[in-house]
Parts: C-alpha cells; sequence; structure tokens
C-alpha cells in the first residue's frame, strides 16, 4: 500500500511521503476511482485537510483502504457509505441527497437519467422501505437498518 | 499496524515464528491461485469480453467453455474404455485378440447386414456425400455402433467384456454429466435465493448498494451505470403495470383472460403442427433414402437432401416457433419479467420437444411390425438391420447441419448485416439496425447441440469429439461475430440467474436424453447383426448376465443392493 501511495507523488516528495499529501487530482488517477461516480465524494469523506480541498496523506490513505477491504465490518462500512452518500454534508439522506446518487448511479450523461416523474416514484419507494420515522429524512441508524438486510452491500 | 507491532513484541518467539509462517503460507497460496489460474482455457478472452461487454454476454461464453470441457471429458471417458480396446484388438497391439461368440437361437436372417463400405472405384463426391451423412464409408468406421461388433477382448490373459463396458461407459457419461451440472448449478442456485429474498428492499438494495466499486474499466463503467439505470426504470415500470393489473375491471380481465386463453391455443396449434411435420418429414425421408440405396434412382444431390430433411426441418421450426411466440406474447400482457420468462420456456419447450418427435418417429419406423415385419427378430430387419447406427447417423445429421447453419448464420447474415448498415445510409436499412447478441437464443441453440451430443453418444462413441470440436470452433466465431457487429444491448441481463438458467435448461435437455438411451438400452431389442450385444436380447441385459457369472456370494450381496428397499434411500440421500 505504502508503494502505491508514493508512486501517486511527484517524484521530488517521495522522500517524506510519510507527511506528504496528495492532492485530489491525483489520487483520482487510481484506477479503483477512476471509473467510479462517487469519486469525489470519497476523496471529501477520507480527507482530513484543514482546507477541504480532498487531498491526502498517508493515514486517510490507509483509512480508505481499510474501509474498502473485505475485513471490515459491516458497521464500519455503512458508515463510511452513510457518510459518502451524504452529499451537502448535513448527517441525514435527504431527497435532494438521493436524488444526486441516483444521478450517479445512471450515469453521467443527458440521456441516462430518469425523468423526473420515475425519479419521483423511486424516491418515494426508498423512503418508504427506508423511512422508519416518517420524516422525509435518511439518518444513520435507519441507514444501517436497511444495509444490513441488503444482500448486495 | 502501529497496534499489530506493538502487539507482536509482547508475544513469544513460537508464537511469532507461527504467525510469520501462516502469512507466508497465505501469500504462497494465493500466488498458486494466481498461476493456476492461468491453466484455464481462454481465461484471457473471457475477461476481455467480461470488460467490454458485461457479465451477462460472458456468462454465455463460460457456459460454452464448460461444454467444450464436459465434451472433452465425456469423449476420454468413452475413448478409454471402448474405442480404445477394439483399436487395440483390431490391430493386434498387445499381443491381444478378439473372440467372437457365435450367436446362438438366432435366425440367421437377422444377423444379414450388409453396410455399402468402399466398393471399389467411386467417385469423390461420394466420399463427400458420406461424409455429410454419416453413410457409406462412415458408417463402418469406429464412428458408429455398428464397428464395436467384438463380443470380448482378449489382452495378454485378460479377458476385457467390451458390451459390458460399453454399457457401463454410457452410464457412467450420463451419470458424470448429470452431477457435473447439479454441482455447477447449486452454486447458482444459493445465488439466486438470496437475491430474491427480499423484495420488500430491492429499490433500496438497487441504489445504496447498486454499485460494483471493484469496476476499473470506463467501458464496463459505462454498461454497469446502463444497466442500473435500465433495472430501476424497469422496476418502476413493472410496478405502475402492478398497479394497473390491480385497478382493472371485471370485464377487462374476462377480456384478458380469454384472449390468454386463445392465443395459448394457438401456440399449442403451432407445436402439434410442428410435430406432426417432423414426423412425416422423418418417415418419409427414412423411407426414401432406404429405397434410394438400393436403387439408385435418384441423383446424390437429391438423395442428401431428402437424408439432411428431417434436420432441416427442425431447424426451420426451431427459428421461426421463437419469432412467433415473441409477436403473440404482446398480446397477452404480461409483466415484463413474466414476458421474458414464458416466451423463454415456450422455446425451450420448442427446441427440445422436436428431437423428442424426431426420435419418436424414428422409434415408430424401427418398431414397425404391421405386417409381421418384425417376426423373427422384435424389430423391422428388413429396413435397419443394424438400427442403432441409423439412429446415430440421424444424430450425426442433426450435429453436423446444426455447426453448418451457425457458421452460415454467421457468415451470411451478421457480416453482409454489419456492412449494409454502416455503409449504406438508406432509411430502410438504418431502420433495419445492428444486430444485438440476443443471449437466450443462441445458448438455447448450444443446448440444442448438447442434447443431440448426450443422446447420439450411445450410438455414435466418437460424438463427443465432434461435439468438443464443434465447440471449440464455435467459441472463437461468436467471439469474432460479437466484437464486430454487435450494438450494445438495451437489455443487460444480470448474470448469476442467467447461469442458473443455463444449468437448469441443460439439465433438463439430459433428463431428456435419459429417456431415449434408456428405452433403447432397456426395451428395444438390439440389433442382432452387429455392435456388441449381438447376443443379448436387450442391450440391457449384459448386467444381469454378468452378475449372474459372479460368485454366488457376489450375486446375492448385488441383489441386496439393487432391492428397492435399499436403493431408494440411497439415491435419495
Amino acid at each position: 500500500a505504502y508503494k502505491r501511495f508514493s508512486e501517486l507523488l511527484p517524484k521530488e516528495e517521495r522522500e517524506n511521503a510519510c507527511s506528504a499529501r496528495v492532492p485530489k487530482s491525483q489520487i483520482l488517477t487510481l484506477p479503483e476511482l477512476r471509473a467510479n461516480p462517487f469519486q469525489h465524494r470519497i476523496c471529501h469523506v477520507f480527507s482530513t485537510s484543514e482546507t477541504e480541498d480532498g487531498s491526502m496523506s498517508f493515514e486517510d490513505f490507509l483509512d480508505m483502504l481499510s474501509v474498502f477491504s473485505d475485513s471490515a465490518t459491516s458497521d464500519i462500512k455503512s458508515y463510511y457509505a452513510f457518510r459518502i452518500f451524504d452529499f451537502d454534508n448535513d448527517g441525514t439522506l435527504d431527497r435532494k441527497d438521493l436524488e444526486q446518487l441516483v444521478n450517479c448511479l445512471t450515469g453521467q450523461g443527458e440521456g441516462s437519467r430518469l425523468s423526473s416523474a420515475e425519479m419521483e416514484q423511486l424516491i418515494q419507494n426508498i423512503l418508504e422501505e427506508s423511512d422508519i420515522d416518517k420524516d422525509g429524512t435518511i439518518n444513520l441508524a435507519e441507514f444501517q437498518h436497511v444495509v444490513s438486510r441488503s444482500p448486495d452491500f | 499496524r502501529d497496534s499489530q507491532q506493538a502487539e507482536t513484541e509482547r508475544l513469544s518467539r513460537w508464537e511469532k515464528w507461527r504467525r510469520t509462517s501462516s502469512k507466508s503460507l497465505k501469500k504462497a497460496l494465493s500466488e498458486v491461485k494466481g498461476l493456476s489460474s492461468y491453466l484455464v482455457l481462454w481465461r484471457r478472452d473471457i475477461r476481455s469480453i467480461e470488460g467490454k461487454f458485461g457479465t451477462g454476454i460472458q456468462s454465455y461464453f463460460s457456459f460454452l467453455r464448460f461444454l467444450v470441457l464436459l465434451n472433452f471429458i465425456i469423449f476420454i471417458l468413452m475413448f478409454s474404455f471402448v474405442i480404445l480396446p477394439t483399436i487395440i484388438s483390431t490391430f493386434g497391439l498387445f499381443n491381444s485378440t478378439i473372440a467372437y461368440i457365435p450367436p446362438k437361437n438366432i435366425d440367421v436372417i437377422c444377423t444379414i447386414y450388409k453396410p455399402s463400405g468402399n466398393k471399389g472405384l467411386v467417385y469423390f463426391y461420394t466420399y463427400l456425400k458420406d461424409l455429410l451423412s454419416g453413410t457409406g464409408f462412415l458408417e463402418v468406421t469406429s464412428l458408429f455402433y455398428g464397428y464395436y461388433s467384438i463380443d470380448a477382448v482378449w489382452i495378454s490373459i485378460m479377458r476385457y467384456n467390451l458390451p459390458l463396458a460399453y454399457l457401463l461407459a454410457t452410464f457412467a457419461y450420463l451419470a458424470l454429466s448429470f452431477l457435473w451440472i447439479i454441482k455447477r448449478s447449486v452454486e447458482g442456485f444459493k445465488h439466486n435465493l438470496v437475491h430474491d429474498a427480499d423484495p420488500f428492499q430491492s429499490y433500496c438494495n438497487k441504489v445504496f448498494a447498486g454499485w460494483d466499486f471493484c469496476i476499473t474499466d470506463p467501458n464496463a463503467a459505462r454498461l454497469k451505470h446502463r444497466s442500473l439505470q435500465y433495472e430501476l426504470q424497469t422496476d418502476l415500470q413493472e410496478e405502475k403495470l402492478k398497479q394497473k393489473i390491480a385497478e382493472r375491471r371485471l370485464e377487462e380481465k374476462l377480456r384478458i383472460y380469454s384472449l390468454r386463453i386463445f392465443i395459448n391455443i394457438i401456440v399449442i396449434a403451432i407445436l402439434s403442427g410442428c410435430f406432426y411435420s417432423i414426423y412425416r418429414v422423418t418417415v418419409f425421408s427414412q423411407e426414401n433414402s432406404n429405397v434410394s440405396i438400393r436403387n439408385d434412382t435418384r441423383t446424390n444431390l437429391v438423395n442428401l437432401l431428402v437424408q439432411y430433411l428431417p434436420s432441416m426441418v427442425i431447424t426451420l421450426a426451431n427459428f421461426i416457433a421463437p419469432l412467433i411466440f415473441a409477436f403473440l406474447i404482446k398480446f397477452e400482457e404480461y409483466t415484463p419479467a413474466f414476458e421474458i420468462k414464458l416466451t423463454l420456456l415456450r422455446c425451450v419447450f420448442v427446441r427440445l420437444a422436436n428431437i423428442g418427435v424426431l426420435l419418436f418417429s424414428l422409434w415408430s419406423q424401427i418398431s414397425d411390425c404391421g405386417s409381421d415385419k418384425c417376426k423373427p427378430c422384435g424389430y423391422n430387419y428388413k429396413l435397419y438391420p443394424c438400427w442403432e447406427s441409423d439412429v446415430g447417423q440421424e444424430m450425426y445429421k442433426l450435429m453436423i447441419f446444426d455447426f453448418i447453419v451457425i457458421l452460415a448464420v454467421a457468415l451470411f447474415i451478421d457480416f453482409p448485416r454489419k456492412l449494409l448498415v454502416t455503409h449504406c445510409s438508406c432509411k430502410l436499412v438504418q431502420w433495419f439496425g445492428h444486430k444485438e447478441f440476443e443471449i437466450s437464443d443462441n445458448v438455447l441453440e448450444i443446448i440444442y447441440g448438447q442434447t443431440i451430443c448426450f443422446i447420439g453418444t450411445f450410438f455414435s462413441p466418437l460424438l463427443p469429439a465432434i461435439a468438443t470440436i464443434k465447440y471449440f470452433i464455435i467459441f472463437y466465431v461468436k467471439k469474432i461475430v460479437l466484437i464486430h457487429t454487435r450494438k450494445p444491448a438495451a437489455r443487460p441481463i444480470r448474470a448469476s440467474s442467467s447461469n442458473f438458467f443455463f444449468l437448469v435448461v441443460l439439465l433438463i435437455g439430459l433428463l431428456l436424453a435419459f429417456v431415449p438411451v434408456g428405452f433403447s438400452i432397456a426395451r428395444i431389442p438390439s440389433s442382432k447383426a452387429c455392435g456388441p450385444f449381438r447376443n443379448f436380447n436387450t442391450s440391457w441385459e449384459v448386467i444381469p448376465d454378468t452378475i449372474l457369472q459372479f460368485p454366488t456370494g457376489l450375486q446375492q450381496f448385488l441383489f441386496g443392493i439393487s432391492s428397492e428397499a435399499f436403493a431408494v434411500p440411497f439415491f435419495v440421500i
């Protein structure tokens, strides 16, 4: 893992890779993240930089790898997934978050988005299935509950 | 990592050594696994197809690879137990001799069998015709049952009971195929079960857990986007449709149900039409090809056409029926998922039942005992002195014709279509469009071929080898067709459920194959003029005969096992 991280750094900084930070643009060149629709969110969630620019240090990189590995528990994974899906960082998944999530899933082009009627119906269904306290948003506990019952996660 | 390092310092040296050795063992194991995956046939080709076209199409190619392996193993089985001893004894290698036991209590007239092998000067054209139809010089080779007219082979001092070996090899390959298919389908079944577990959660599951985080190729990512979009859209559509159905009034319901019954009647009528035509054509072909062998009045080309008539009719029926079903099902107004399933079910039924009807008509010809034609021997000995070879020939013809059709379709329909669409920009041609790679049609095609192989191996032991070569070539043909002519599918299919579906249909084909083979072994009297079972009434009789030759203790034991009280629980477990 250290090798992968240091490959992202430009040549000069490789010496003290332990303390350097890699800018977001470099991280996005990793093959696993390149095709991932949630690439930006993943960078933001795992980055601990104060300037919110999405850059990651080696510890952040390790955090990310450990959460995505097979040996992470379902709780940890669902916690981080919740943070990744929460586009406006307000701590709950409301309608707008869900809408953005679905758009990320279906693709970026014009023809690949769902129509607004379909989107409405879909969000309605999702909220019906997962929103237990019926407040129109999904909080962390509801999300973890739903995810624990889903076989694909 | 820091905490782990701190921990290791506290452990004793023994523990340290154990930990490092288990780590290196794990590493070594994963490296070995990585290396052994290089040995898998076509691994790179299938991976590249998966990356470019998605897992649905990749499952078709993995299925093809599975069939190549299965056929190869069946061929090895038959080769080592049946063909090899025969060849060894025929050429006298290893000091072996053949024992011919003269038939007792059998009418001489049953044993007259003169296959028209090479008789002096023949045209080269005859060779080609024989190659295509399995008659002539091919009939007396080891391709067909009639070659194995040996009763026992003596290799030095060992007596090798060929008839028993033949029968047991047949059972072995059927059992092997059965077990292997079941083992593969169990994995798919578990996956299926988990997937369909909770219908209430399907939306959340798809949205929150839908993205496969292992995708690295942008093409694959695009495919995944499209498949997710398609899945969400179909689910929403189905929900709307279900609501509409629930709100139907009584008159609407009556109308739809009566329409469905009517359409099902039409479907049954079409099926009976197919079956009847296959029956008539088979009877016609058998009668006329037999007559012409004797009289030589027809020209060779017409003769060949007559011989191939059943194959052509079956292929035509297999092609037209699915089109008609796809057209009709639109009127029945089912939900889209059910529509797909029902059409597929009907197509499967047509393909497998066609083979069944062909065999039935052959059987009726062989056992045609109208005017005392079979008195001495139990079957129609005049027309079919060696009926197993005839059945083998029919299966051989079906297989060759299937192969020719697949190649011809690829060459003459797919490529010109692509050329037309890309170079000619007139509206009519553009509307025709690129051809999609229809997975279900292609799969049914190869399952049909495989069922023929299962049935035919008893009558023609070299058939699995032909099937292996055929599927090997088909893999490359289909791959080339796919790469050059395919348009991205609008309906990405889920791989896990398709895999399970293919295996289930293959299993149905295998079970269907059990019926004619079992029937021929157990009920139809074996030919007295050729084959290893000349001295027995039916092929099955080899086994009781052999058992009676064992010492009495063993006999009692075997009878005990085969008695029902023991066998049924044994099989159930």
